[in-house]
């Protein structure tokens, strides 16, 4: 292998930085009107009327579209759900003059410029019948329920069944604690803004349009599928393009309103279309939920635990069943006899949450490993000892499963042995840097190690160079790149010879770009067709005559330096030209579909694991917290591309500080509206909160998860992280402060 | 945004008389503010009257030991420029808290001092706000307000009640430094003592200073006294950088033999407009620099102060960082 495992810089990093890679809303198409979205300003109740004479007065100004004179759509819910649609109901906009929660886009204006559009919508006043709405989930604790399960529960499984008597094992426990966690919401935020551009092509025999959408999505066939079912337009009609994601982090896992109005205007005005939301727009639709969560733990006096209760209870709409894995990576973490894992939702007047980062990972796992590090202390222990006297050698969440790989103990190590934990002092409080209040705390990370289906295309030019295309998308995680050095490896190619394309329909079929799963679902996909594509090339030149390959068979060859070798006499050889001059001077072409293995993988628990270790200075006086330093150690696998991956670790790490000591959506429950909906206001780190950061990959070795040995390492970098800084701040302290931010008032009050 | 036009008038007085002939034109200096007030349709402005031209640079002595700031000199050239750094530190540090490095290069030393609130209510048009839209009622009293004030707030009249915070750092070392806000007008020219400048919302939130329609900072004086040997900025926030100030203080001491001779504490992120109460500072002169005399100091300043909830905690953290911010400017605290 030339360059997997290799440090590659970006192969779209130059585009990036230079502007050349183009986004959602820069794609500029002949004769463009504008759309600008209206929101509502209520939470729940009636639209009574709208109006918009001034507004329509507006030189420019082409339609304005609400739920009176909007283009008939689908008339079943089906029809709207997407890939990633919770069960339910999925939102409508402009449906009816329904208002179900605050923001929600009322009506869109289209003109012919921006500035147009703009004006014109702000000068559109709506009066409202209003009602009673419930946002605030501590007031509805009460309320909570089994969620509905469906497709997307696939990947997001809900708790296992109890085991034991955890009650009873708890009241028996001579060590026990018990702790309370209240979590804000919270909002990607990506730094582009969500945009969609429909370029309205020819129409048909029937007068149906083509459509080139570029849509800012972490799936285009998530999109395709939207728009087709919705409008119904053929899929052949409509062809989602989006090479380029400015941030997603979850948000783009779903079609966003502004695909829908966009192609909806676009549609109507038979004109193309671009309709982009405003920063404070971006707070009207999914995030992630708020969530009240308690966890008991009880252990004998060597630490041993006996009892874990886990429950979370999470907000969802009135309209879709959204959940999330919260509660169940704590028994994969612990197998201890006497476990109930509980999961319940309640739905309140807002949109629907949505899959941010870590999706209930980064939650659950703050709740349990805070829990352990209060334990430890209540037992007297150090925190890492604790988690060693109780690691998992199988799953029981998952009828007693092996884990394909686990290298958690080694991250303890390595994680302990970088940061100098052996120096800790155990004691709360013990450790100053002259007046300043000094705290070192841990915490264990754990995450899916996925795999869904993919498929890919390569070809062979005709001027012997290697494409391949897979319509995944790259949203800032180096898709582009591994993927091109997959390819390049396999085919023994120079990576400046491979090209690897992405983000349109017109390309193979793969899932969107969540989970962790791009680089296991992908890459497999891209390593079978190059694979495939490299029997089609032996096939070639064995047929060549007086082939020296003839009778050679896929064993008996190796691609390497841009040559086809046999194994046996590497002499002998055919360049990539050669082949293709051997093919009559016309390209190959191979499509593949990679399939996981479920007799194999379903045999094992399959997780990537991790350990957060953090130091934090506390100004005692002032409530202020700074993350001095962290250390991560990641067991993920075969690490592809270490530059890449160290990026990605870096970025959960900042998140994890973010969501720790700084993110909060922040509502005014009385209005139901999210009243920070802004980046002056809505806070997560700049480079001042930022320090020294240390990434250790440890060696894992993994043939179950998938061809490559990969786990993805979307999530696992962030994980731990939060726990560990609240540990730390509880090491610096003595105070344990359980719910997030930890902001300086909470430090002091 | 509304449609304005746009002019960039030849002289001071020009811009004078243009904006008195048009009410509901505005100024412009770096736009750092007021464009995205425009963008987010709470100022509208019908012409934006570009004064970054008009000669109001240079950071100049004058005659009487005092330094006059141009109007249009950046915040950071200001932050930056040798005069001020070594007879103003606490300026240069002030500013330097603010904002970002890219904001402080476009942003002007007069635009700075007509930054408005950064109340969550007064941004969001859907919202009541007596600031933005007067007699609509103030959103922030029971609502979410952990950013608002503490003191000199009005709460009584719901018609005018008003709990926004004046968010500018530079201001808070401008108000300890008594600084001179030079206007001209309609009227001719006059010169605004610093504390005068801005104002408490009283029965009039909408009005975030004393100018009169028309009148046009030339530039701000600073006098001779700058506190350069004992001083400090201490800003807290909820991040590190790029971050408006939940509290701020400012403090410039004189110190003899041990003893305070002189004090100026102002804070920011409190109230409507820089807080200072002389009496706090006459409670240092003559005493020497202890917590327990600044823990006096930091009373007094707060004595009026009222929580409305999620920012209550605002009272007992100001008095934190004066004693803090004392304690360092008068390097008794290591």
């Amino acid at each position: 292998m030339t360059y997997i495992g290799q440090p590659v810089k970006r192969v779209d990093g130059y585009d990036k930085v230079t502007g050349k890679a183009t986004y959602a809303a820069e794609f500029n198409v002949p004769e463009l009107t504008y759309g600008y979205v209206v929101s509502g300003t209520i939470t729940k109740g009636t639209i009574l009327a709208i109006d918009e004479r001034a507004a329509r007065a507006v030189p420019g100004v082409i339609e304005i579209f609400t739920h009176t004179n909007r283009p008939h759509t689908a008339w079943f819910d089906m029809n709207y759900k997407d890939l990633d649609a919770p069960p339910g109901s999925p939102f409508r906009p402009l449906r009816d003059d329904q208002i179900n929660y605050n923001g929600q886009p009322v009506v869109l204006v289209v003109a012919d410029t921006f500035e147009a559009a703009r004006y014109a919508a702000s000068l559109i006043t709506i009066s409202y019948d209003e009602v009673l709405h419930q946002t605030d989930l501590q007031d509805h604790l009460a309320e909570a329920r089994d969620p509905k399960t469906g497709l997307a529960t696939l990947l997001k499984p809900l708790p296992p069944k109890p085991r034991g008597n955890a009650d009873a094992a708890l009241a028996a426990a001579p060590v026990s604690i018990s702790t309370h966690h209240v979590h804000g919401p919270q909002h990607h935020n990506p730094m582009e803004l969500f945009s969609t551009t429909v370029d309205y092509g020819k129409e048909d025999n029937s007068g149906k349009p083509y459509l080139t959408i570029y849509d800012k999505t972490q799936g285009a066939y998530n999109s395709q599928l939207y728009v087709a079912q919705i409008f119904n337009l053929p899929f052949s009609h409509v062809r989602v393009i989006s090479p380029y994601v400015g941030g997603g982090f979850g948000s783009g896992l779903r079609p966003q309103y502004q695909l829908f109005l966009a192609v909806m205007a676009a549609k109507a005005l038979k004109r193309s279309v671009r309709v982009t939301l405003t920063r404070e727009q971006m707070f009207t639709f999914g995030h992630r939920p708020q969530t009240v969560q308690n966890v008991s733990l009880g252990a004998t006096p060597d630490g041993t635990l006996t009892a874990v209760k886990h429950d979370a209870t999470a907000a969802t709409s009135q309209f879709e069943d959204y959940t999330e894995t919260v509660v169940n990576w704590t028994g994969v973490l612990y197998d201890v006899p006497n476990t109930t894992l509980t999961y319940k939702i309640t739905p309140l007047d807002m949109y629907t949450p949505l899959d941010m980062r870590a999706p209930g990972g980064v939650t659950g796992d703050h709740a349990i490993e805070t829990a352990m590090d209060a334990l430890a202390y209540e037992l007297g222990m150090d925190p890492v000892e604790l988690r060693l006297k109780n690691y998992s050698e199988k799953d029981w969440t998952q009828d007693d499963k092996p884990f394909s790989s686990k290298e958690l103990r080694a991250c303890f190590e390595q994680g302990a042995e970088r940061f100098g934990w052996k120096d800790r002092l155990h004691e709360p409080r013990s450790m100053r840097r002259g007046s300043t209040l000094v705290g070192w705390g841990m915490a264990t990370g754990i995450w899916d190690a996925n795999r869904l289906a993919a498929r890919a295309e390569a070809v062979l030019t005709v001027n012997g160079k290697l494409r391949v295309s897979s319509a995944t998308a790259d949203i800032g995680t180096g898709t582009y790149t591994v993927m091109t050095q997959i390819a390049a490896d396999t085919l023994g190619m120079s990576i400046d010879d491979v090209l690897f394309k992405l983000g349109d329909t017109d390309m193979p079929l793969a899932p969107f770009q969540g989970g962790s799963l791009t680089a296991s679902t992908v890459g497999s996909a891209v390593k079978q067709v190059c694979d495939d594509l490299g029997k089609a090339l032996l096939k070639i030149a064995r047929k060549a005559p007086k082939s020296s390959f003839k009778g050679a068979d896929w064993e008996g060859v190796v691609f390497a330096d841009g040559y086809m070798r046999l194994k046996k006499d590497p002499t002998v050889a055919l360049s990539m030209l050669e082949i293709i001059a051997l093919n009559g001077g016309r390209a190959v072409t191979e499509t593949a579909t990679s399939m996981p293995n479920p007799q194999k993988t379903g045999k094992y628990s399959r997780h990537a694991h991790s350990a957060a270790f953090v130091e934090v200075e506390i100004d005692e006086d002032l409530g202020t917290v700074t993350v001095t330093r962290a250390v991560s150690t990641i067991a993920a696998g075969q690490i592809l591309n270490p530059r890449t991956a160290r990026s990605q670790i870096i970025g959960g790490m900042v998140w994890g500080i973010s969501h720790a000591l700084q993110e909060d959506s922040k509502m005014d429950h009385r209005y139901g509206r999210f009243m920070n909906h802004n980046l002056a206001e809505y806070h997560m780190p700049v480079c001042a909160d930022i320090h020294d950061l240390d990434v250790i990959f440890v060696e894992e070795h993994d043939e179950i998860v998938n061809p490559l040995g990969v786990k993805g390492l979307g999530e696992i970098g962030l994980v731990a992280m939060p726990a560990a800084i609240a540990n730390a701040v509880f090491h610096a302290t003595g105070k344990r402060i359980y719910d997030l931010p930890i902001t300086l008032d909470r430090v002091l009050y | 945004m509304h449609p304005f036009t746009y002019t960039r008038p030849g002289s001071s007085a020009e811009a004078v008389d243009e904006l008195q002939a048009e009410p509901m034109a505005k100024f412009i200096g770096g736009g750092t503010n007021l464009i995205d007030l425009m963008k987010e349709n709470v100022e509208h402005p019908t012409r934006l009257i570009d004064v970054n031209r008009l000669p109001l640079g240079g950071i100049v002595e004058l005659p009487d030991g005092s330094l006059r700031l141009g109007a249009n000199v950046t915040n950071a050239e200001t932050a930056y420029n040798e005069l001020v750094k070594e007879r103003y530190p606490l300026l240069s540090q002030t500013i330097l808290a603010g904002a970002s490095p890219q904001l402080r290069n476009v942003a002007t030393n007069g635009g700075n001092l007509f930054q408005r609130t950064r109340c969550y209510y007064f941004y969001d048009t859907a919202m009541p706000c007596n600031k933005r839209n007067p007699g609509s009622g103030c959103a922030a009293i029971g609502g979410y307000n952990r950013i608002h004030a503490i003191l000199g707030t009005a709460d009584e009249n719901p018609k005018t009640a008003c709990i926004a915070t004046y968010p500018s750092d530079m201001a808070v070392a401008l108000a300890a430094l008594e600084a001179v806000v030079q206007v001209t007008g309609p009227t001719g020219d006059r010169s605004v003592p610093f504390a005068d400048f801005h104002r408490l919302p009283g029965n009039e939130p909408q009005r975030d200073n004393t100018l009169q329609t028309g009148e046009l900072v030339t530039s701000i004086d600073l006098p001779a006294k700058g506190f350069a040997q004992y001083y400090t900025y201490l800003k807290l926030r909820d991040r590190a950088s790029y971050a408006f100030a939940l509290v701020s203080v400012a403090v410039g001491l004189d110190v003899a033999d041990d003893q305070i001779t002189d004090a100026r504490i102002a804070l920011g992120g409190v109230a409507h407009k820089p807080w200072r109460i002389p009496e706090a500072e006459q409670l240092l002169v003559g005493k020497a620099a202890t917590p327990a005399n600044f823990q006096l100091a930091s009373d007094r300043l707060l004595a009026s102060a009222k929580g409305y909830g999620h920012n209550t905690f605002k009272i007992d953290l100001a008095k934190r960082a004066i004693i803090r911010a004392l304690g360092v400017a008068s390097k008794t605290f290591l």
